[in-house]
């Protein structure tokens, strides 16, 4: 993954301002800042979601600055929603499903005349979507509609649903909002199981610093758009300019954890 | 004739009538759930379904290929109208490609016109199938019994389809969350393009057995099943597939039952029944019978 110089405003506000990015296969990036720094437009730009007014965007050797969103995702890149954004009245197997077809799509008329080969397809989807909701302990409410989850369940169903694309980047948008410590802890766990598993590249934003700081590799801090620093946690922690701006000294710090 | 006989005769008409109705509707809500456009020239996939197979026919195919091909001219006409008339247009108002729609029955029904001419013509391609069969005392007409049995394996399949396979579970997923839907990358234009073409597949296949059992085609034929088409969609609850189903039986015996019950007098007004009918829905349950929270449950 490699970003070079992409800014884009929203009527007169620098949503992101010549920002840059190089993150190699397998690292965990996590990408912090307070709220309407520019994260979450960043992953609206790797999804292809929204365009840059200026710069590239590069994963593997090719550029995708101006792909459709389909077409990233089906190039490897998915991603879960700040705000929960599964289809609520889908069952939760179904959500999966969809996810899954991005890899092989069946053509209509193979689906109308139901062929071998089709039956064996969808039989293989149903199969791999039912072994991924047993990696995310899901498998018992696989038959519920998503809507009845609890809020920690839609969660862990949306980083379910992205990974059944089979994703080389996966992208997470602040998975632990609203969890408890001990959710955290096994989001966390969870997350780091996943990474091997599946071989997996991850870009996280979230506020949570238990979260970011054992979990992530390299630290991004953003702040109005622009990148105010980049570096291990450790680095980033004693960052002064990022203290100010957004972790607050050490006793702040503290009380973000407890 | 027994009441009782005449009563389970006009049974077996009101459930052709409405398996009819209930195949168009299904295409005017696949394609209503997921783009939000009521289609209004549907209609004239019928009409132009039968027009195929009759020329077919009379160009010395078989029967049966003739239909075959001339359900297969409707749905492939159904792609090429979403091609050409809604793709361009995608992401604009709805009252935008509402009116598109009415501007593609002008354009067909006056291409049709023009092309086969504004005459009535008999489509008797059927007549081949004895009129009638008899069950015991009863006289069943055998175009009714192949249309009921038709359609319900028809709407069995549809709804393995759309619960069960991948291209089904996309086309609710659309349905759901449009946003959503792309953003993991479901391909939208496929679930689009299928959308139409099972639903003009339907609507040619429709407009086969509307034909025979009118005996008669012309190129304004697609209106009236149209509208009604839409009635039943209102009555069931716009959008919801099962809802078609429903409202397109529901009418289908209330139309029937309508002219069965009243004095000769008034049957030539079964039509505005029909209307009156879509007003007392529209006053009472707006949402229609699965419509809005219902709708949630429909999937």
């Amino acid at each position: 993954m490699n970003i070079n110089a992409i800014s884009i405003s929203f009527g007169g506000v620098k949503a992101l301002d010549d920002y840059h990015l190089n993150l190699a296969p397998s690292r965990i990036l996590g990408v912090i800042g307070p709220n309407g720094a520019g994260k979450t437009t960043l992953f609206n730009l790797i999804t292809g979601f929204i365009r840059p007014d200026s710069g590239h965007i590069y994963f593997g050797d090719e550029e995708i600055t101006h792909w459709e969103p389909h077409r990233i995702a089906r190039k490897g890149i998915s991603r879960s929603f700040q705000n929960i954004c599964l289809f609520n009245r889908l069952s939760v197997i179904d959500n999966v499903i969809v996810g899954c077809q991005i890899r092989q799509h069946p053509s209509l008329l193979s689906a109308l005349f139901k062929t071998p080969g089709f039956k064996r397809n969808e039989k293989k989807l149903r199969d791999s979507a039912r072994r991924l909701l047993s990696v995310f302990g899901l498998e018992k409410q696989s038959d519920q509609r998503a809507m009845s989850l609890s809020y920690g369940d839609q969660r862990r169903l949306e980083i379910a649903r992205a990974l059944a694309a089979r994703p080389k980047l996966l992208m997470i948008d602040e998975p632990a909002a609203g969890m408890n410590p001990r959710e955290t802890e096994d989001l966390l766990a969870l997350i780091l199981k996943l990474r091997i598993e599946f071989d997996l590249t991850i870009i996280l934003i979230e506020h949570n610093m238990n979260l970011v700081m054992p979990l992530c590799e390299t630290i991004q801090v953003l702040n109005y758009g622009r990148l105010v620093a980049e570096g291990t946690p450790a680095e980033i922690q004693q960052n002064p300019e990022v203290i100010d701006a957004y972790l607050g000294d050490e006793n702040d710090i503290a009380s973000h954890g407890s | 004739m027994s009441s009782t006989a005449y009563f389970f005769q006009q049974f077996i008409n009101a459930l052709s009538l409405g398996s009819i109705y209930a195949l168009v509707t299904i295409g005017l809500a696949m394609v209503f759930s997921i783009l939000r456009l009521i289609n209004f020239a549907h209609g004239d996939l019928m009409m132009i379904g039968s027009y195929a197979i009759l020329m077919l026919f009379n160009a010395g195919l078989p029967v049966w290929t003739a239909i075959l091909a001339g359900v297969a001219i409707s749905g492939i006409t159904g792609i090429i109208m979403e091609r050409l008339c809604y793709r361009p247009l995608r992401g604009s108002a709805e009252m935008n490609t509402l009116l598109t729609s009415f501007a593609v029955v002008v354009l067909l029904e006056n291409g049709a016109v023009l092309f086969f001419g504004p005459n009535t013509q008999p489509f008797g391609i059927l007549n081949f199938i004895q009129p009638t069969l008899a069950v015991g005392s009863l006289l069943i007409s055998k175009i009714d019994a192949i249309t009921v049995v038709l359609t319900l394996a028809i709407l069995i399949l549809t709804a393995l389809f759309i619960k069960k396979t991948t291209l089904g579970i996309s086309m609710r997923a659309v349905a759901d969350d449009l946003t959503a839907s792309q953003l993991v990358g479901i391909p939208l234009n496929r679930v689009i393009v299928s959308a139409f073409f099972i639903g003009s597949l339907f609507a040619g296949l429709a407009g086969l057995l509307w034909s025979a059992r009118a005996g008669k085609i012309f190129p304004l034929m697609g209106f009236i099943p149209v509208v009604k088409a839409f009635v039943a969609a209102v009555i069931g609850g716009f959008g919801s597939i099962p809802g078609a189903v429903i409202g397109g039986y529901v009418l289908g015996f209330a139309e029937v039952f309508f002219v069965a019950l009243l004095p000769p007098d008034f049957q030539g007004y079964r039509d505005a029944f029909v209307f009156v009918l879509l007003i007392i829905i529209l006053l009472v349950r707006p949402q229609g019978i699965l419509g809005a929270k219902a709708m949630e449950r429909r999937i």
